[in-house]
């Protein structure tokens, strides 16, 4: 179990790399990447990701363990930026290892899920007309609804 | 007790700094809510609607009941937007 939060950039494709290098005991690894998306007006010129110093990193590891402990993990990796973003750079990754594929992805999922919604971590876009905060999605926080009562 | 008062993303913006010291004997969030409202407008109106933010005590997210009794460090910000 690893976490990192940073502004430098870093290469998915090396991390994942590095992240199944060498494991004798995992068939199955899943990664998945965020990148700064667009507006529909195509007008983006930056994402300003703020985050909560003191409790990101604690957030994040809870979120892991509990992956952990629900599933059947080899390990897990969570990388995520900070700072100001331009469309298209990455924002962040997960990865997950598992003796078989299905623990990896739906562990892949339930750590999406959760970040998206319970690590400290807001989103600003700024747009030639201005900018203004990502408002947290009311869909976010019922996909979290499917990990409870041990869904 | 003295408590730093963290403020996060459109919360900071609306009272106009990041972080306070706030000298309070209030034994929950929400006591501590009130008086902070009673400051001054700037507060009032971003603690207007706390069904729009969310609080952490001492790094832990929780809820407007928390007790505050030896608690250190208590933050408000909006839903979080990660991933």
């Amino acid at each position: 179990m690893a976490v990192r939060v940073q502004s430098d950039s870093f290469d998915p494709g090396a991390e994942l790399t590095a992240f199944a290098h060498g494991r004798r005991d995992a068939g199955a690894v899943v990664t998945f990447s965020g990148l700064v998306r667009d507006t529909a007006a195509r007008d983006l010129e930056a994402m300003e990701i703020e985050h909560y110093p003191a409790m990101t990193e604690r957030a994040i590891a809870g979120i892991e363990a509990e992956a952990v402990a629900r599933w059947s993990l080899t390990d897990s990796l969570v990388i995520h930026r900070h700072g100001r973003l331009a469309p298209g750079e990455i924002i962040m990754m997960v990865a997950t290892a598992a003796p078989h594929r299905a623990d990896a992805f739906a562990a892949a999922e339930f750590l999406m899920d959760y970040l998206k919604s319970r690590a400290p971590f807001w989103k600003k876009e700024i747009t030639r007309a201005g900018e203004s905060w990502v408002a947290a999605k009311d869909e976010d926080e019922q996909a979290l609804d499917r990990w409870r009562d041990g869904a | 007790m003295t408590v730093d008062v963290l403020y996060f993303a459109w919360v900071r913006e609306r009272i106009g700094l990041p972080k306070e010291k706030v000298e309070t004997d209030a034994p929950t969030v929400a006591v501590l809510v009130e008086e902070l409202k009673a400051r001054e407008d700037r507060y009032a109106a971003a603690f207007a609607d706390l069904s729009a933010l969310r609080v952490a005590v001492d790094q832990e997210l929780t809820d407007f009941d928390a007790p505050l009794d030896g608690v250190r460090e208590v933050a408000f910000f909006p839903p979080m937007t990660g991933g």
